[in-house]
């Protein structure tokens, strides 16, 4: 098996070793609330691991913290190997905002062949472009949509658009920021399936942030965040079994109710 | 020699990232033709009524006219550069943008590179108009009053960049054109020669960029051949513009709060 893995230097397909994230201790500042507080998790590469936990409670400032656009961040926090928001990471990884970030005076392809140039510049990597872009067009289903204004899509056709923008060239890891958002049940499922087929079939990991604890059962694992601190780091499976729940949200209401007695208790002993 | 092949090659890349920027810009520009009907016909047709207004002292419309020359390119630019920036921060795709391989000296030259074109254009399209049409009398060439143009659409781009780091919103970006461009329109020797305001007034107007752009332009109305003062100037006012591209440039963050 070692043997194997050398013969065949890490491509896209066979994950590197090493987590595609690791963080600890890291904290980050906003003004001088502490957005995130001390916390502490690995993020195993070729696998979708969701990023749970109600709205404000720092999901995020999280993943811009990991995409390196966020500011104040103390800690550790490795990004494939290097330091988080190092300038060789910026090719690596794809970003979706939970608004979506694409020109609105300009049509699908135009968008996403501008952003294309950017990755992957160059008048002898056009072909290598096109195809990207088509392939990209076509993973989130617009590629009938192709030449209308991003500007007259609906509001989850166009998230559909930043997410396409992020799958250009092909990132290994995958930061995608509330990406269901507001989308009919049917396209949720679809896009969910196009994440199983990245982390599988291009070996993508992918970092997925939810409030809807419903998404959790499609996750391999998850992190569970409240109020800018990790509560779990964990598969469903075990989280449900720890916790005696049937589902995903009943294990998270467990472990906010156990959070909170343990700092009452802390309290108490203090005192 | 691998690291010299390596070092152009990064620099051939950097380049085409900033003309895939400006191509871009362009592109946004082209589905909104209102817009570029408006920069290109605005100028000309503010010539055309400056010309009646003026219909008894030609000399005045010599005068007045060239410096317009210099100030209209300024003026749209500055418009132009500090919404487009506006709202490419306010969309996220700065952002997104700063989080993918491109330098901020890339975009910013990819947002003058555009700007510069249409300035070109745009100037192109008054000069010829005032020169030809109007009887606009230029004792100098009038590609050195296009040059001047260019020049001072740069400045425009650069202040817009800049003071768009300062607007939470179109509404204080549009604000911002009487803040930064009307003392320097009144400064500038467009209504009463420097030398005639008072002396604090004109000390003010030595450091003012336009003051430059409108002398260089009066430099070529009076001189059949380039002045060591238009030299001086036009260095000046292509100073100012790259002093405040840098300025523009810093307020690009990557990391934000």
């Amino acid at each position: 098996m070692m043997n194997n893995r050398r013969a065949h230097p890490p491509g896209p397909h066979a994950p590197a070793p090493g987590p595609a994230v690791h963080a600890d201790r890291l904290t980050v500042l906003r003004g001088a609330r502490r957005v995130l507080r001390d916390v502490r998790f690995t993020v195993p590469r070729g696998q979708i691991t969701g990023l749970l936990g109600p709205s404000g409670c720092g999901k995020s400032t999280l993943m811009r913290a990991i995409v390196g656009t966020q500011a104040k961040v103390t800690g550790t926090l490795e990004v494939l190997g290097r330091p988080a928001g190092s300038a060789p990471l910026r090719s690596r990884i794809g970003y979706v905002t939970q608004a979506p970030s694409v020109y609105a005076d300009l049509t699908i392809r135009q968008n996403l062949h501008y952003f294309a140039a950017i990755l992957d510049p160059g008048r002898a990597a056009a072909d290598r472009r096109d195809h990207d872009v088509t392939r990209a067009i076509a993973d989130v289903d617009l590629t009938s949509h192709a030449d209308s204004l991003a500007g007259n899509l609906s509001g989850g056709q166009r998230n559909r658009v930043s997410l396409a923008v992020a799958l250009l060239g092909t990132p290994e890891l995958l930061v995608l920021d509330e990406p269901t958002v507001g989308l009919d049940p049917v396209l949720r499922r679809d896009l969910w399936d196009l994440f199983h087929r990245l982390a599988a079939d291009r070996g993508a990991t992918l970092l997925v942030s939810s409030h809807v604890m419903d998404e959790a059962e499609r996750c391999h694992r998850l992190l569970l965040m409240r109020e800018g601190e990790l509560l779990a780091d964990d598969t469903p499976e075990a989280l449900r079994t720890r916790t005696g729940a049937q589902t995903v949200e009943e294990a998270f209401l467990h472990l906010v109710d156990e959070a909170t007695a343990q700092r009452t208790a802390g309290k108490e002993t203090v005192r | 020699m691998t690291t010299t092949t390596a070092d152009a090659t990064g620099r051939t890349l950097t380049y085409s990232r900033s003309t895939a920027t400006a191509a871009r810009v362009l592109r946004q520009l082209r589905h909104d033709p209102r817009t570029i009907a408006l920069m290109l016909v605005i100028p000309c047709l503010m010539l055309l009524l400056l010309r009646y207004v003026f219909d008894g002292s030609p000399h005045t419309f010599d005068a007045i006219g060239a410096s317009l020359l210099g100030i209209f390119p300024l003026i749209t630019m500055f418009l132009v550069t500090s919404i487009a920036t506006l709202r490419e921060r306010t969309s996220g795709t700065l952002e997104r943008l700063l989080a993918m391989p491109l330098g901020k000296a890339d975009l910013i030259a990819g947002y003058a590179l555009a700007f510069g074109g249409l300035a070109i254009v745009q100037s192109a399209l008054a000069t010829g108009l005032a020169v030809w049409f109007l009887g606009l009398d230029v004792t100098g060439s009038p590609w050195l009053l296009l040059l001047v143009a260019l020049l001072d659409a740069l400045l425009g781009t650069a202040l817009g960049l800049f003071v768009s780091a300062f607007a939470a919103s179109e509404f204080q970006a549009v604000q911002f054109m009487p803040a930064v461009i009307f003392p320097q329109l009144l400064l500038c020797g467009l209504f009463t020669p420097r030398p005639d305001m008072h002396p604090v007034l004109e000390a003010i107007s030595d450091v003012l960029p336009m003051s430059y752009a409108v002398d260089g332009m009066n430099e070529v109305l009076r001189h059949t051949d380039m002045t060591t003062t238009f030299v001086r100037d036009a260095l000046v006012v292509a100073g100012c513009a790259l002093l405040v591209l840098g300025l523009g440039a810093a307020t690009l963050r990557r990391r934000t709060a």
